[in-house]
């Protein structure tokens, strides 16, 4: 897999930006690299970067995120020191950018700096699962608003399709034709593929460029309900 | 199998109610509820219905007020302070017998608390909250799927006993992930006579109104009321039972603090504890008969919640104080851990709580 200097990750809110971009910078530091994430999510105060802050620390990763992420403090407020990923040419910089176009207007002051390096690369995450994303063709725009709120044209596409807990092998490949129309319809590659490591270990050699993933857990694990939930009524 | 959909708790609310019917919705932002009205921004527009950020709290539940005399499916959602804001107008859609259907994704609290998850509005939500002698169907999901299927219930329950079904959810549901189905739920639809709907000149006016000048009307009105309020209680009351068939000790949670406690039940049973979980589904009307029947059977009972001790008070009521009942709680955003519960059950099992 090439690496650019600076990778971003948009997307539908809940796409799963978060668990890629901290996945992503693990592998990069994994291979040697000097590497930074800077969580620029100014919508969401529940999901974070900083919740993998352990993880990320151990493999030398740092960590920029908002002053006030995981506390009380319902404030959308961005460090100072996120510049660094666009100042400091030697780092390898991941960044988590916001759920859709809201989200992305937090990304639109380092885009000048991002695109006069010209050394990025912009993904959008994509999960057909999702409600809002179910056609290529709601993909597209949502893509579309996030490029307009953050003046930064995407560059590639990431499959991430996924049914959380309950994701297979055959939910990731079932999603392929998707992902090829989104990039015939956006005119971008189908950059790599993000599953949770034990799907990607079934998908290892039928899909290529899988980035496998430890995922936060987050949820509640329900001791019986490790096959669909069972419904409540009927 | 039916079509399966990865969704946060808020949007399983925001489309379940679209297939509800509801095709108005009023509201105004507040973490950790916001996507429900994101959501309904998105979708409204596009299948011919009103989504409306109102400039208030307040003004959006009179917004629903109107459009629940006129008869229509309507909804609201917030949370915790903002819920306070709208509590008055809850007060006079129950004193009008129109049907609403209200969300509250609980954040910590009093005052502006803070925005990680918590059960504290317990009370608000089944004691009242607004003034006057008034009930709410107050459901509370503990999964995204419960939200959806739940969402559609309450459509059903409002339309039906003419007043507010309340989901009483917390951040952590709002928030989190988890495929769900919508084929699970049958949407009923009851007719209206009494809405507002333009008389045409061939019937009588309707009048949709709390205000009673005479005494003695007022309290007819109540009396009758609460006629329909007992059947709601006779009819409408919802748990799930977990391990109660042979169980020593009752667990009592609902919504996620019913999740972590499960899993602390699982883990009691493993040592050889015999602990089982009752879990109310509608906080209103309340389980009582299940407990009561419980307390014939088990030593004790523990109280899992997050807050400081809300429907531990319906427990101990509902088994008249027949057996010892502990509280093992977090607050102020903090949720329990399983082996906090299990703590908890090990100590009932001793006869120390």
């Amino acid at each position: 897999m090439n690496h650019k200097r600076i990778t971003l990750f948009a997307g539908h809110y809940g796409s799963g930006k978060t668990n890629i971009a901290v996945n992503y910078a693990l592998l990069l530091a994994r291979e040697g690299r000097r590497t930074a994430i800077a969580d620029l999510d100014i919508v969401n105060p529940y999901f974070r970067t900083k919740d993998s802050a352990a993880e990320l620390a151990a493999a030398g990763v740092s960590l920029i995120s908002p002053q006030f992420a995981n506390s009380n403090v319902d404030l959308p407020a961005l460090p100072a020191e996120a510049y660094r990923l666009v100042e400091d040419r030697s780092l390898h910089a991941v960044m988590d950018i916001g759920g859709d176009d809201r989200g992305a207007y937090a990304l639109g002051r380092y885009t000048p700096f991002i695109l006069e390096e010209g050394d990025y690369r912009m993904a959008f995450v994509a999960n057909p699962c999702r409600p809002l994303t179910r056609t290529p063709e709601e993909a597209l725009a949502v893509m579309r608003e996030i490029e307009a709120a953050g003046g930064l044209p995407f560059t590639a596409i990431v499959n991430n399709a996924n049914l959380a807990h309950e994701t297979t092998a055959e939910t990731v490949l079932a999603a392929v034709p998707y992902m090829e129309r989104l990039s015939e319809l956006s005119g971008l590659p189908v950059w790599m593929t993000s599953a949770e490591e034990t799907v990607a270990e079934e998908l290892a050699g039928r899909i290529p460029r899988l980035l496998p993933m430890k995922l936060q857990a987050k949820y509640f694990d329900l001791p019986e309900q490790k096959g669909p939930p069972r419904p409540l009524f009927g | 199998m039916a079509e399966r959909v990865l969704m946060k708790g808020n949007e399983a609310i925001a489309e379940a109610a679209i297939r509800a019917g509801c095709r108005h919705y009023f509201g105004y932002p507040i973490t950790p509820q916001t996507e429900v009205a994101a959501y309904m921004a998105k979708k409204m527009p596009k299948i011919g219905g009103v989504f409306l950020q109102a400039e208030s709290e307040i003004a959006s539940i009179n917004m629903v007020y109107g459009a629940a005399a006129a008869g229509m499916r309507v909804m609201t959602s917030s949370s915790s302070p903002g819920i306070s804001l709208k509590s008055e107008g809850l007060s006079y859609i129950a004193g009008s017998d129109v049907p609403a259907f209200v969300v509250n994704v609980q954040r910590g609290g009093p005052g502006l608390g803070g925005i990680q998850p918590s059960q504290s509005d317990y009370f608000q939500a089944t004691k009242g909250g607004g003034h006057g002698d008034y009930r709410m169907i107050v459901l509370a999901p503990a999964s995204v799927q419960e939200m959806a299927s739940l969402t559609v219930k309450g459509f059903n329950l409002a339309d039906k006993y003419r007043m507010t079904a309340m989901i009483l959810a917390d951040g952590t549901i709002g928030q989190m992930m988890e495929p769900i189905t919508f084929e699970d739920a049958e949407v009923e639809t009851y007719d209206k006579p009494w809405a507002l709907t333009g008389t045409k000149m061939q019937r009588p006016h309707n009048i949709v109104n709390s205000l009673y000048l005479k005494a003695d009307e007022l309290e007819r009105k109540n009396f009758e009321r609460y006629e329909r309020y007992k059947v709601v209680e006779e009819n409408e009351v919802m748990y799930e039972a977990y391990m109660m068939e042979d169980a020593e000790i009752c667990v009592t949670a609902f919504g996620i603090a019913a999740r972590v406690a499960k899993n602390a039940v699982v883990s009691a049973r493993r040592e050889g504890v015999k602990a089982g979980l009752i879990r109310p589904i509608t906080l209103w009307p309340f389980p009582a008969q299940a407990l009561r029947r419980a307390a014939e059977q088990v030593k004790s009972f523990v109280c899992v919640e997050l807050n400081m001790g809300q429907m531990i008070e319906d427990v101990r009521l509902a088994i008249e104080c027949t057996r010892p009942v502990s509280l093992c709680n977090r607050t102020g955003g903090m949720i329990p851990s399983p082996d906090q519960v299990l703590s908890a059950i090990r100590a009932a099992q001793k006869g120390v709580n």
